[in-house]
């Protein structure tokens, strides 16, 4: 059975075409990763998905309800947690889970038995009864996990959950991802700026590029059709380096990105040499050289031609991270 | 349904709770209220004659609970721009409950806290020697909780077309104060200049004020039965475009 099944979905604010008649589909009680650059249509996906937005054109199933036609049993059916906070910090996080499932029409008599269950289930059960404001931004993502799963949902979307973290509680948060999909075999999609810890985490990911689905497949197999290895030159002139480079007929293809040139080649460690003297014959200086197996980068950057990395995100991002970086008071 | 309702009495809830967590905004909100009441009100207690007859404390005293419920209902309303701004209205908004649900579950919840404070400062009246007499219990509740609906669909209103706080300060100072100014909550009505007197009555609070003068004190510039007729039509009118607007917030 399909958790999701999207046929040629659209969505159009003016003449941007913001998804561009995407078609997916997605095996329940997997992981799926949605990736893309900032303006990619991620989010706009995603918010049709949850029923926040209204597709132009095209249509979607969640959990077989139509997102148009049956939005109400979708949102019962499905946990949401946002990119930004959505708590209120004046309430204790017993009271935001309450409110929670009254909204969602958990049944009284297991409300109590399932804020326990959620609760452990991110280790805060010792945080209950404390004002949401009290919390860190790690714990405060926790939070927002159990209570998206309160009224028990078929499909968890996350929408960067673990943007703005430190390392260690970013780890943290993918354990309880992991735990949750395994124990609970609930399916999870979920978008995130984090190429390797999506590698680590995701079962499949779909590529999304100017509003369309450019590679879908799982992490494994889509490093593998690159194949090889990947020879990374940081260099002077990186126009003329893609170039020369490029005319080698053992050269599978060249990207340059910063001041980079990728280079995806068969046995690597052999081709180094090669390269270097191609570069000293033209007269292009080379700072550095590093060899290293394709990853979730490198599938990225082949498909779009750009990078993901956190510094590029755009200022609202900034202003994002800012304020979990500093728990986001009111 | 049902399902409906308990949405609308968590909201309630909440408002509820954050109401009295926030022991600055309780007590701020009684400040201004009580100067009134506490300095001009025995201050002018014996400067003039009222053509109401009475002394002045008692007869700004209904004018006063006005304010409070004016000013009360008003910001709560106004809060769901921070509800906004902070994330939270997301939660509401993504949930399978109606908007509906989530504007009567917040207008709720703002009048009670509104009345609560109305009557906190009613009993501080009576403790400063305000005569007053409550002709109708019943009557009184019922006609504050109808100021209150009033103002807080006024400020769901409001807030649905602002994006932020910074609007706040400018509807504080070109809408709530004139309001409270021409209701004729400190002077009598009676007795003011004609053009005064007119753009008076285009004010909703000149009727909720007037309805409890009445009721407090028995008489009243604008009659009882006209007061609560027009009282109800603001509330009616304030509601629908509070539903309007709200309907209309993306996300």
């Amino acid at each position: 059975m399909n958790a999701i099944e999207v046929e040629g979905i659209s969505k159009h604010y003016g003449s941007l075409r913001a998804v561009d008649g995407v078609s997916l589909s997605i095996e329940s009680g997997t992981i799926f990763g949605l990736l893309g650059p900032n303006g990619a249509g991620k989010t706009t996906l995603i918010a049709m998905l949850v029923t926040m937005r209204r597709p132009t054109s095209g249509s979607a199933r969640v959990n077989g309800f139509d997102i148009t036609k049956q939005a109400d049993s979708v949102r019962k059916s499905i946990g949401i947690v946002f990119q930004d906070p959505s708590l209120d910090d004046e309430l204790t996080a017993r009271e935001n889970l309450e409110l929670h499932a009254a909204m969602y029409a958990v049944p009284k008599q297991v409300r109590h038995g399932r804020i326990e269950e959620v609760i452990k289930l991110v280790g805060l059960e010792k945080h209950l009864k404390q004002q949401v404001k009290t919390f860190s931004g790690g714990m405060k993502r926790r939070l927002e996990i159990a209570r998206g799963l309160v009224h028990h949902p078929k499909i968890l979307f996350l929408d960067e959950p673990t943007i703005g973290l430190d390392p260690q509680t970013r780890a943290g948060i993918w354990d309880y991802i992991k735990k949750l999909n395994e124990k609970e075999g609930i399916t999870i999609i979920l978008t995130t700026h984090y190429m390797d810890e999506a590698d680590s985490t995701c079962q499949r990911v779909g590529i999304i590029d100017s509003g369309k689905i450019i590679a879908l497949d799982t992490p494994e197999n889509l490093k593998n059709t690159l194949g090889g290895d990947v020879i990374s030159i940081k260099c002077g002139g990186t126009d003329q380096c893609v170039n020369e480079i490029s005319q080698l007929k053992w050269v599978k293809g060249a990207v340059k990105h910063g001041g980079f040139v990728d280079v995806r080649v068969e046995k690597g460690e052999e081709k180094i040499p090669k390269i270097l003297r191609l570069m000293e014959q033209h007269g292009i200086p080379v700072e550095s050289v590093s060899l290293h197996k394709p990853s979730l980068d490198d599938v990225f950057l082949h498909y779009t031609g750009k990078t993901i990395r956190e510094d590029e995100a755009g200022p609202r991002d900034a202003m994002r991270l800012r304020r979990r970086a500093w728990g986001h008071r009111k | 349904m049902n399902r409906e309702i308990e949405g609308i009495y968590a909201l309630w809830k909440r408002e509820l709770i954050t109401f009295a967590r926030s022991k600055s905004r309780v007590i701020g909100s009684l400040g201004m209220p009580f100067f009134f009441l506490a300095i001009l009100g025995t201050g002018l207690n014996n400067a003039f004659p009222l053509p109401t007859g009475g002394n002045y404390l008692q007869f700004i005293t209904p004018g006063i609970i006005g304010m409070v419920l004016m000013f009360g209902s008003m910001f709560s309303g106004i809060i769901v721009l921070m509800d906004r701004q902070f994330g939270f209205l997301k939660e509401t908004l993504v949930a399978p409950i109606s908007r509906l649900s989530i504007v009567v579950g917040k207008a709720l919840g703002g009048a009670t806290t509104a009345m609560i404070q109305g009557t906190i400062i009613m009993v501080i009246a009576l403790f400063l020697g305000a005569q007053i007499q409550i002709l109708d219990v019943a009557m009184l509740f019922a006609f504050m909780f109808l100021i209150s609906i009033m103002f807080v669909s006024l400020g769901i209103a409001i807030a649905s077309t602002l994006q932020d706080m910074h609007g706040f300060q400018l509807i504080m100072n070109f809408m709530i104060m004139p309001l409270f100014f021409l209701s004729g909550a400190l002077f009598p009505l009676s007795s003011a200049p004609e053009p005064l007197r007119i753009i008076s009555m285009l004010d909703p609070l000149t009727y909720g004020v007037n309805g409890l003068r009445f009721i407090l004190l028995g008489h009243s510039d604008v009659s009882f039965g006209v007061s609560l007729a027009v009282t109800s039509a603001f509330t009616v009118v304030f509601i629908a475009i509070a539903m309007y607007l709200f309907n209309r917030i993306e996300e």
